[in-house]
């Protein structure tokens, strides 16, 4: 069974590597977003599946990512990513230690509410003060380069690079999770009164996770900017948190190729119910259509996607059962 | 006794919860190689206390000395890596983990090294090692593999003792370890709690009063948050104060 989801999740990075020889630019360009936010959704994936703790600001970080690559490029010549990239991750780390801090010594509902008061207020630094170009947004003038090597301007090199960033993210949480801290992440999860009566101290262990988090949203904000070349302070708000809440959701809570799952299903569903092509007129009011098939996913398939194949299975044991327990009774 | 084999002192303890006082200076001392049981009725403070002696609650006032130190002041954790082991009135497992990793995980809380993400949990010799130890002593070493959430309910309770050793406490607060036992549960786990009293001091608050006769080498009797008394069990038994205020007799 391992051997099958390690199988899949090769399979489906190998076929992102193999995209760009049949797609054309839309294509290209489409998967670059869906990959940004499938690395967005592992780093809510760390909070929310493996810790058990619902961030609902992650869109700070994200925007705090990208909005320091743009603010911190030189206006006249092309940054090198070998500094820009560490600088965004690690600005979208140190508010995520800020935030996380004070935010981890609630709990619940309170933690959800918290977060997302964070998030709104980097939301409104942003978009209500000169700082970040206010509502309009800033451009990045140069796209960032790796000596002659890359240059993130042409598609098909960022293309490239954020499959790496992705397949390197995926790797990265994947070793965390087996580690010492993932299995101590899980067990907080599990049960964290548990934990600390056995001698976890557990808020450096949540709070190491949630910076570690937010520094993993900062690389796909970074990503993202570059993509576009362009940041507004829509990518803090609080519809871009819930929209990767719903794709981990989507995927399946609780594993790493949920949220690889999760975004892509998101966004092909928003391009979907975005397509006039199918919908005409309607296709205006998209969010009604991808709201109502999200409302249905969940109802339908309580694990995610991940879980649908269990789920198959299930259901063909749970007949074959009823089947036998017809049989005795006749 | 030799003072140094007191392993855990509380002293003069009190817990108000408003105008509630739910402990009133209570004082017990456990010694290692013997079971101190704590009994009295519902609501009489004995999960307070043992929430307190592990750090879970801080006092209003009053003092926990652990091994010598003064503890009053230090987390639950801290304490618990100090050598502190607490079971829990319900389960509280990781039901989703195997009864494996169960162990190995509360193991792990003496080697954390959180940052060697790199290496794998299983690799970590020392607390596999022990997990494998301590499912062993607690008669769990046959299921292993099984999930958390599936066992009996006796086999809960096992592997909860298994937990606690696998920090390798020498304090047991132990809450209600027979609740919900069969007879032959009760059995392997009093027999357990006799071969762990050896090298443990034992803080045992148990329901079960033949358990609790049977095994208890101190029994101290609560009642509405004051001890009203602390003797062997002979003396207990006939101590007036308790049979009318406990043992229901007038």
């Amino acid at each position: 069974m391992n051997r099958l989801k390690n199988l899949f999740v090769l399979a489906a990075f190998a076929a992102m590597a193999l995209f760009p020889l049949v797609a054309g630019n839309y294509g290209i360009d489409f998967v670059t977003k869906v990959m940004v936010y499938a690395i967005f959704a592992l780093s809510l994936e760390l909070l929310v599946g493996t810790t058990g703790l619902v961030c609902f600001g992650q869109a700070a970080f994200f925007g705090i990512g990208a909005y320091a690559a743009v603010l911190l490029s030189p206006q006249a010549d092309a940054p090198s990513i070998a500094w820009l990239l560490p600088a965004s991750v690690l600005a979208a780390a140190a508010y995520a230690l800020v935030v996380g801090a004070l935010s981890l010594r609630t709990k619940g509902v309170y933690f959800i509410m918290v977060t997302l008061a964070f998030a709104q207020m980097a939301y409104y630094v942003v978009h209500d003060t000169p700082l970040g170009g206010g509502t309009d947004g800033i451009y990045l003038m140069m796209k960032p380069v790796l000596g002659t090597v890359l240059d993130l301007d042409k598609p098909l090199a960022l293309y490239g690079f954020t499959l790496l960033c992705l397949v390197l993210t995926f790797a990265f949480l994947g070793l965390l999770g087996r580690s010492r801290f993932g299995r101590a992440l899980a067990g907080i999860h599990a049960n964290e009164q548990r934990m600390r009566a056995t001698g976890f101290s557990t808020y450096p262990y949540k709070l190491a996770a949630f910076t570690i988090s937010g520094g993993i949203a900062g690389l796909a904000g970074f990503l993202f900017a570059v993509k576009d070349g362009f940041v507004n302070p829509e990518m803090m708000s609080w519809h871009l948190s819930g929209a990767v809440l719903i794709m981990i959701i989507l995927g399946g809570l609780g594993h790493l190729r949920g949220a690889l799952l999760g975004a892509f299903a998101f966004a092909l569903l928003q391009e979907f119910f975005k397509s006039e092509a199918v919908f005409g007129a309607l296709a205006k009011h998209w969010h009604l259509g991808l709201g109502l098939s999200i409302i249905a996913s969940v109802v339908l398939l309580p694990r995610g996607l991940v879980g649908v194949p269990a789920q198959i299975r299930d259901r063909l044991v749970g007949a074959s059962h009823a089947r036998g327990a017809g049989h005795e009774s006749v | 006794m030799n003072p140094s084999d007191i392993l855990l002192r509380g002293t003069d303890i009190t817990r108000r919860w408003g105008g509630l006082v739910a402990l009133n200076k209570v004082s017990l001392s456990l010694a290692r190689g013997t079971v101190h049981a704590v009994i009295g009725t519902n609501g009489a403070g004995k999960s307070t206390l043992i929430n307190i002696l592990s750090g879970e609650i801080p006092p209003s006032e009053g003092q926990v000395e652990l091994l010598g130190q003064d503890v009053t002041q230090w987390t639950q954790p801290r304490r618990a890596r100090a050598g502190l082991g607490r079971s829990y009135q319900r389960n509280t497992i990781y039901p989703n983990f195997t009864v494996f990793e169960n162990c190995r995980l509360a193991a792990q809380a003496n080697h954390q090294k959180p940052w060697s993400f790199w290496a794998s949990a299983q690799q970590c010799d020392a607390s596999t090692s022990i997990a494998h130890a301590v499912a062993e002593r607690a008669g769990l070493k046959d299921m292993l593999d099984r999930s958390a959430g599936l066992l009996s309910h006796g086999q809960k309770r096992q592997l909860e003792i298994a937990m606690c050793l696998a920090t390798q406490p020498q304090v047991l607060l132990l809450d209600e370890p027979l609740a919900g036992m069969g007879a032959e549960e009760t059995e392997r786990m009093l027999a357990m709690l006799q071969e762990l009293k050896t090298d443990h001091a034992i803080l045992l608050v148990e329901h079960d009063m033949d358990a609790v006769f049977r095994i208890a080498d101190q029994v101290t009797v609560m009642v509405n948050g004051a001890v009203i008394a602390t003797d062997t069990p002979a003396n207990v038994r006939t101590n007036p104060q308790v049979r009318i205020a406990y043992l229901g007799e007038h």
